[in-house]
C-alpha cells in the first residue's frame, strides 16, 4: 500500500521518540561498551563478562527466572482456563483482580513481601503465635523467586487468558460432540490452540525476571546477586559504565538470541500457514 | 412404511432471560428419515436442535433416545453427532486429523482410523486434501469436512444447522442433492435445520415448520406444500393467495364473490374459512371465460412464467402463468377444485396471502434484512 505524504507525517512524531529514546540509548550502550575510559576501542569489557564471576552469576539469574516463569506458567494456565469458563461479570471480576497488583510500583510490593516473609514478619508471628516455630524465609532464592512470581504473574495471565477466551465456543462445542469429556477437551482443543498465549507469557515473564535488579537485593538480602544487581552496581556504586554497558549488551543479545529460539520453534507451523494463505489470495 | 422411533421430544419448553424459545414441543422422529426444522429466525429451530445434541437441557418436558430418557446425557455419550453452523473445523489440524478427532478421542488404533478416513474423504469428494489445513479451504471444502468428521462416528442421528447457509446459491444445489445421497446411502437419521423452505422440500422426508417456539405442522412435503393447516404455513410455504371465504357445504366454497367446487369436506356449514389458491394453479384465459374477472396491474418476466399481480375486487392475486399478459388489460381467471385448498380460521387469518403491498424490490430487502439478522 502506498501511503500519502500526511500518512507518512503522521508517523513522523513516533519515528523521532524511537530514535531519541530507543535507537541512540542502544548507541551509547554499544558505545560505552566497546571503549575503555580512555575512548579507545576496546573488546576488554566484554570479554571480562566471560569470567567465573560473572558467568555464575549468569547462572543464578537464568535459573531463578526459569523457576519463576516456571511457577507462573503452573499457576497461571489453569487460572487462565478457569476464568475463561466463567460468566461475563465473573471474567470481568477476575481481571480486574488481576490487574490490581500491576497499578501498584512493584518497589511498594517489593516491600510488602519483606514485612510478610521477615523472620519478625506476618508468617512467622502467625506461625509463633500457634507455637509452630519460626521460618527462615527473607534472604533465600525462593523469597526472591516468590517476588518475581508476584511482579510478574499478570503478564503469564493475561496473554494466556485471552488466546483462551477467544477459542470460539463452538470449537468446544464440537469437541463434546466428538465425544470428548472435559480433560479431553483440555488436551485436544485448548492446549494446542493456546500454545501462542503461553509462549507469549513466558517471553513477558522470563525477560523481565532475568534482568531484575531490585527484588534480588530487598528478598535476596544482597548474598545472591543477579546479572541486574551487577549491572545497577556497575553504574551507581562503581561508576563504571563500560563494563556495566558491556554486561547489559551481552545480557540483551543473549535475551534475543533465546527469544528467536522459541519463536522459531513455535511460529513455524503458523507461519506456513500464513505464507499458504497469502499465496491462495495472490491467486485468486 | 416408518421404522422405529429414534427420537422422541414430549412437551420440551425452553426459556433463555425469561423469553420463551420453545412452548410445548412434541416430535417423534424415525429410523432413517430426512427431517427438516422449517421456520424464519427466531423460531427456536436451532434450539431444538441443540437441545437434541445436548448443548441446551430443556426446562421442562423429557427427551428419548431408543426409549430412553436422556434429558442428563451429556453431548459426548450420545450417539448423535452435529455439522455446526459455521463448520468450528479446528484451525490446529489439518483435514486428515480433524475427520479422524471422533476415532482418536475413542482411542481406536491407527491402521484403522486410515481407513475409515479413507472413505469419508472419498465419500466427501476430497482425497488428496489430507494434509491440507483446514483455514486454506473454500467454504464449500469445510463444509465437506465438517460432514465427514461427524459421519465417520457411524452416528445414529445427524444434526445438521443450516449447514449451507454460507454457501453460495450454486454450490448450495449441488451440496443439497449430495446430502440427499449421503442419507439414502448411510442410511443415518438427518435431522435439518433450514429457514430455506425450498431446500426443507426438495430434500426432506419430513418437514417439520415451525413458528414462535410451536410446531405449526408436521408432514412430507407434498402434505404441507397442498395442504397447508392455516394461513402461516400456506404464506411461508412457498408463494400464496390466501382469500376469506365461506365453506358451503362440503365441496363447495364461496370466496372472491364466486361460489366454487371444491374437494374439502367437514368443514360445516355456512363456516368462515381461509382459502388458499397457489399461484401457478390460477389458469389465465379471456375475460369473457374465466370464473372470476381481473385487472393486471403489474408483470414480471421471471423466466419459465410470467409473475403477474391481479386485482379482483380489490384483493391482490398472484398467478404465475406461462401466457403473456399486457400490463392494464383485463383477465379471466378459472382455478381447479383441486388446487382449491380450505383452511380452517387460525390466528393467522388475514395476516397473509394478499399481494397489494408486493413488489420485487421489497421482497428482496426483506430476505437481505433476514440474512443480515443471522
Amino acid at each position: 500500500m502506498k501511503r500519502t505524504f500526511l500518512q507518512r507525517c503522521a508517523a513522523a512524531p513516533h519515528l523521532v521518540w524511537c530514535a531519541l529514546f530507543i535507537i541512540a540509548p542502544l548507541f551509547f550502550v554499544a558505545y560505552y561498551a566497546f571503549t575503555d575510559s580512555s575512548g579507545a576501542f576496546s573488546t576488554e569489557n566484554i570479554q571480562r563478562f566471560f569470567t567465573a564471576e560473572y558467568l555464575s552469576i549468569l547462572l543464578n539469574s537464568v535459573c531463578l527466572a526459569l523457576i519463576a516463569t516456571v511457577v507462573c506458567l503452573i499457576i497461571a494456565y489453569p487460572l487462565a482456563y478457569i476464568i475463561s469458563r466463567m460468566g461475563d461479570k465473573g471474567q470481568r471480576m477476575m481481571m480486574l483482580l488481576i490487574m490490581i497488583p500491576l497499578w501498584m510500583n512493584f518497589l511498594i510490593t517489593t516491600y510488602s513481601w519483606m514485612t510478610i516473609l521477615q523472620d519478625t514478619g506476618i508468617i512467622n508471628s502467625i506461625l509463633s503465635f500457634f507455637g509452630l516455630g519460626t521460618l527462615n524465609m527473607i534472604n533465600t532464592p525462593g523469597a526472591i523467586v516468590v517476588g518475581m512470581v508476584f511482579c510478574y504473574l499478570p503478564y503469564m495471565v493475561l496473554p494466556i487468558y485471552s488466546v483462551m477466551a477467544g477459542i470460539d465456543k463452538s470449537l468446544l462445542e464440537a469437541s463434546r460432540d466428538l465425544g470428548c469429556g472435559t480433560l479431553g477437551q483440555l488436551t485436544g482443543v485448548i492446549m494446542p490452540m493456546s500454545v501462542s498465549g503461553v509462549v507469549s507469557g513466558i517471553t513477558m515473564v522470563f525477560v523481565p525476571s532475568i534482568s531484575t535488579f531490585y527484588i534480588s537485593q530487598k528478598l535476596g538480602g544482597g548474598k545472591i546477586q543477579l546479572i541486574g544487581d551487577s549491572i545497577e552496581s556497575q553504574f551507581i556504586s562503581y561508576n563504571n559504565y563500560h563494563f556495566g554497558a558491556a554486561l547489559s549488551l551481552v545480557l540483551m543479545i543473549l535475551i534475543l538470541i533465546s527469544t528467536a529460539i522459541m519463536n522459531y520453534f513455535t511460529d513455524e507451523d503458523e507461519k506456513g500457514r500464513e505464507k499458504r494463505d497469502t499465496q491462495r489470495r495472490a491467486l485468486k | 412404511m416408518k421404522g422405529n422411533k429414534v427420537i422422541e421430544l414430549k412437551g420440551i419448553s425452553k426459556s433463555f432471560d425469561g423469553e420463551r424459545v420453545l412452548d410445548g414441543i412434541d416430535l417423534d422422529i424415525y429410523d432413517n428419515e430426512f427431517l427438516t426444522l422449517l421456520g424464519p429466525s427466531g423460531c427456536g429451530k436451532t434450539t431444538t436442535l441443540r437441545i437434541i445434541g445436548g448443548f441446551e437441557t430443556p426446562d421442562s418436558g423429557d427427551i428419548f433416545f431408543d426409549g430412553k430418557r436422556i434429558n442428563d446425557v451429556p453431548a459426548n455419550k450420545r450417539h448423535i453427532n452435529t455439522v455446526f453452523q459455521k463448520y468450528a473445523l479446528f484451525p490446529h489440524l489439518n483435514v486428515y486429523e480433524n475427520i479422524a478427532f471422533g476415532l482418536r478421542v475413542k482411542k481406536v488404533p491407527d491402521d484403522e482410523i486410515s481407513v475409515r478416513v479413507k472413505e469419508m474423504l472419498d465419500m466427501v469428494n476430497l482425497r488428496g486434501f489430507e494434509r491440507r489445513r483446514v483455514t486454506t479451504l473454500s467454504g464449500g471444502q469445510q463444509q465437506r469436512v465438517a460432514i465427514a468428521r461427524s459421519l465417520i462416528n457411524k452416528p445414529r442421528v445427524l444434526l445438521l444447522d443450516e449447514p449451507l447457509g454460507a454457501l453460495d446459491l450454486k454450490l448450495r444445489k449441488d451440496m443439497q442433492n449430495e446430502l440427499k445421497n449421503m442419507q439414502k446411502q448411510t442410511g443415518i437419521t438427518f435431522i435439518y435445520v433450514t429457514h430455506d423452505q425450498e431446500e426443507a422440500l426438495s430434500m426432506s422426508d419430513t418437514v417439520v415448520v415451525m413458528n414462535a417456539g410451536t410446531i405449526m405442522q408436521i408432514g412430507t412435503p407434498l402434505k404441507i406444500y397442498n395442504e397447508p393447516v392455516n394461513a402461516y404455513v400456506a404464506d411461508f410455504i412457498g408463494e400464496s393467495n390466501i382469500l376469506d371465504g365461506v365453506f358451503i357445504d362440503d365441496c363447495r366454497v364461496r370466496f372472491a364473490g364466486h361460489i366454487f367446487d371444491c374437494v374439502d369436506r367437514g368443514f360445516g356449514k355456512n363456516t368462515p374459512v381461509d382459502v388458499v389458491v397457489r399461484p401457478e394453479d390460477v389458469e389465465v384465459m379471456p375475460p369473457s371465460e374465466g370464473m372470476l374477472k381481473g385487472h393486471v396491474t403489474s408483470s414480471t418476466f421471471k423466466g419459465m412464467y410470467n409473475e403477474i399481480i391481479v386485482d379482483v375486487g380489490g384483493f391482490k392475486w398472484m398467478i404465475q402463468t406461462p401466457k403473456q399478459v399486457a400490463v392494464d388489460s383485463d383477465i379471466g381467471m378459472s382455478v381447479d377444485p383441486d388446487n382449491i385448498q380450505v383452511m380452517k380460521k387460525s390466528e393467522y387469518s388475514g395476516m397473509f396471502g394478499d399481494y397489494s403491498s408486493y413488489s420485487d424490490e421489497l421482497e428482496m430487502l426483506s430476505e437481505n434484512k433476514e440474512e443480515e439478522s443471522e
